[in-house]
């Protein structure tokens, strides 16, 4: 277990050297006032992948966007490696390049080849070479099996293929931490596996990654911890065999029978 | 009505003619180009969410949008020096042109910007990029692709647009046209041709226009 408890006096915190994430009692309300993380508490550690779960609304998207600072939050504190996303946000490209993340919707930049997707951060940020960039790319293309689709545009690939490209140029950052926020949700069936293999095979290698995802297999497979949100609360954060066969509390059983069919 | 036409008058004085095409020519491009320019920053400041900077884009729009261009073409070349800035008249007239270019592709151009979906966005964020690197290498280059067609519509508008400049003497083919005019009193056979060269110079600038598409906007064949 590696789940700290809130803390009322965060100075007091003893670092784990191996934690990545360090969230402590964070709050973060809309412009409407909408309460939507109510003091979340959590680290993950090197190495580590977390599952996200919890019902629609919860506020997983909201939490793990708080991780790369695209959403701001109002209370508590975030460390990513060290490092504090402050309220007002200063400095946050510089951590942003520590942490990859993969949305549903992919998101790719139309106007340019897949081989540009993956090179235009690392030319621009990272002042890698053309030459450098590309040669980076291909490996990363090789390695989530789209290499042969290089020079094609992102509306010329499926689905699936692009959510591959969209991971391979997170990638080509070099990030400590990965997020994901239902990458095979927006994906027809058919495609969801050969995303979830590519992640599966990133975990094997030793990635930190937090994955929002209801993809049961996966979770039972990979993930390390299962955090489980309700109304903007961490329910619980506990080990996939205690979770998907042991769940204690009321709600995560609705949950999984709700999920499970 | 007897009138003998008498198209020598354009075959003898085909060098100006082309010289004032050319100088069409020349305007209509920079002009875009700067003006082009112009809208782009001018989308960003509209779009950045900034009210100084939104309200400064947005009165220059209207102010351009809601005067005439012949006005704002007097204004530069005849009320500017009494600020103490003379301007030739090829000058004033590219830079006027620039300007009111300028305030309608601002508008068209931040059309394309907010087509633009806010996950593109996102994703330039989260690799590191900063605001003005994710607009300038992210949303700058499909939001144009998405409003091309209208940016091409208001290229043709500026090119006619530029026959007002004669006005100020800037030696255009129009004003080539009206100094034939005057000499030979040759009305038809001098408007018809000129006529027939603004035709011409759009269908360059359109063809130029095409080349741009096919060379950056390949991509826009493949969006669903
Ligand atoms: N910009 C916003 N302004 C106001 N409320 C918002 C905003 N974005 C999200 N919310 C609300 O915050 C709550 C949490 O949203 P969030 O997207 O984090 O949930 P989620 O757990 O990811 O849900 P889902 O499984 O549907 O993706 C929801 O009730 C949502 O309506
Ligand atoms: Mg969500």
């Amino acid at each position: 277990m590696t789940y700290s408890q809130p803390e009322t006096n965060a100075a007091t915190v003893a670092r784990d050297p191996e934690a990545i994430i360090i969230a402590k009692g964070v709050h973060k309300r809309y412009d409407n006032d909408f309460h939507v993380l109510k003091g979340i508490s959590l680290t993950v550690n090197k190495g580590e992948v977390v599952v996200l779960m919890g019902p629609s609304g919860s506020g997983k998207s909201t939490l793990i966007r708080t991780f790369n600072g695209l959403e701001p939050y109002q209370e508590g504190k975030i460390e990513i490696d060290g490092t504090e996303i402050s309220h007002n946000q200063k400095g946050i490209e510089l951590i942003r390049r520590e942490v990859g993340m993969v949305f549903q919707q992919f998101n790719l930049f139309p106007h340019l080849t897949i081989l540009k997707n993956v090179t235009l951060g690392p030319i621009h940020l990272k002042g890698l070479s053309q030459d450098d960039a590309e040669a980076q790319a291909m490996e990363l293309l090789e390695r989530v099996g789209i290499a042969p689709q290089a020079n094609k545009y992102p509306g010329q690939l499926s689905g699936g293929q692009q959510q591959r490209v969209a991971i391979a140029r997170a990638l080509a950052m070099e990030p400590k931490v990965m997020l994901f926020d239902e990458p095979t949700s927006a994906l027809d069936p058919e495609m969801v596996r050969e995303v979830l293999d590519v992640m599966r095979k990133l975990a094997q290698s030793g990635m930190t990654m937090v994955c929002v995802t209801h993809e049961v297999g996966f979770a039972r497979e990979v993930a390390d911890r299962i955090i489980f949100l309700a109304e903007g609360e961490l329910v619980t954060d506990t080990t996939p065999d205690k979770f998907f066969n042991n769940p204690e509390e009321e709600r995560i059983k609705q949950f999984l029978s709700q999920i499970l069919h | 009505m007897e009138y003998s036409f008498d198209f020598s008058v354009i075959a003898d004085n085909f060098g100006l003619l082309l010289s004032g095409a050319w100088l069409t020519l020349k305007m209509s491009l920079l002009a875009i180009a700067f003006g082009l320019i112009i809208g782009v920053i001018g989308s960003l400041f509209r779009t950045s969410g900034n009210p100084l900077l939104n309200g400064i884009a947005l009165a220059y729009v209207e102010v351009i949008r809601n005067t005439p261009y012949l006005i704002q073409l007097f204004f530069i070349f005849f009320g500017l020096p009494s600020l103490g800035l003379t301007l030739s008249a090829e000058q004033a007239a590219i830079l006027s042109l620039a300007i009111n270019f300028g305030a309608y592709s601002t508008e068209i151009v931040r059309a394309g910007v907010e087509s633009i979906s806010k996950g593109q966005i996102e994703a330039g964020l989260a690799i590191g990029f900063k605001k003005l690197a994710v607009f300038r290498h992210i949303v700058i280059p499909p939001a144009l692709a998405n409003v091309y067609p209208a940016l091409i519509g208001q290229v043709i508008l500026a090119v006619l647009f530029t026959s007002v400049v004669s006005q100020i003497a800037a030696e255009d083919l129009t004003y080539a046209g009206n100094y034939l005019n005057s000499r030979t009193f040759r009305s038809f056979e001098i408007y018809f041709t000129i006529a027939l060269m603004y035709l011409a110079i759009v269908w360059i600038v359109k063809a130029l226009a095409y080349l741009i598409e096919l060379r950056f906007f390949e991509f826009a064949k493949y969006r669903k």
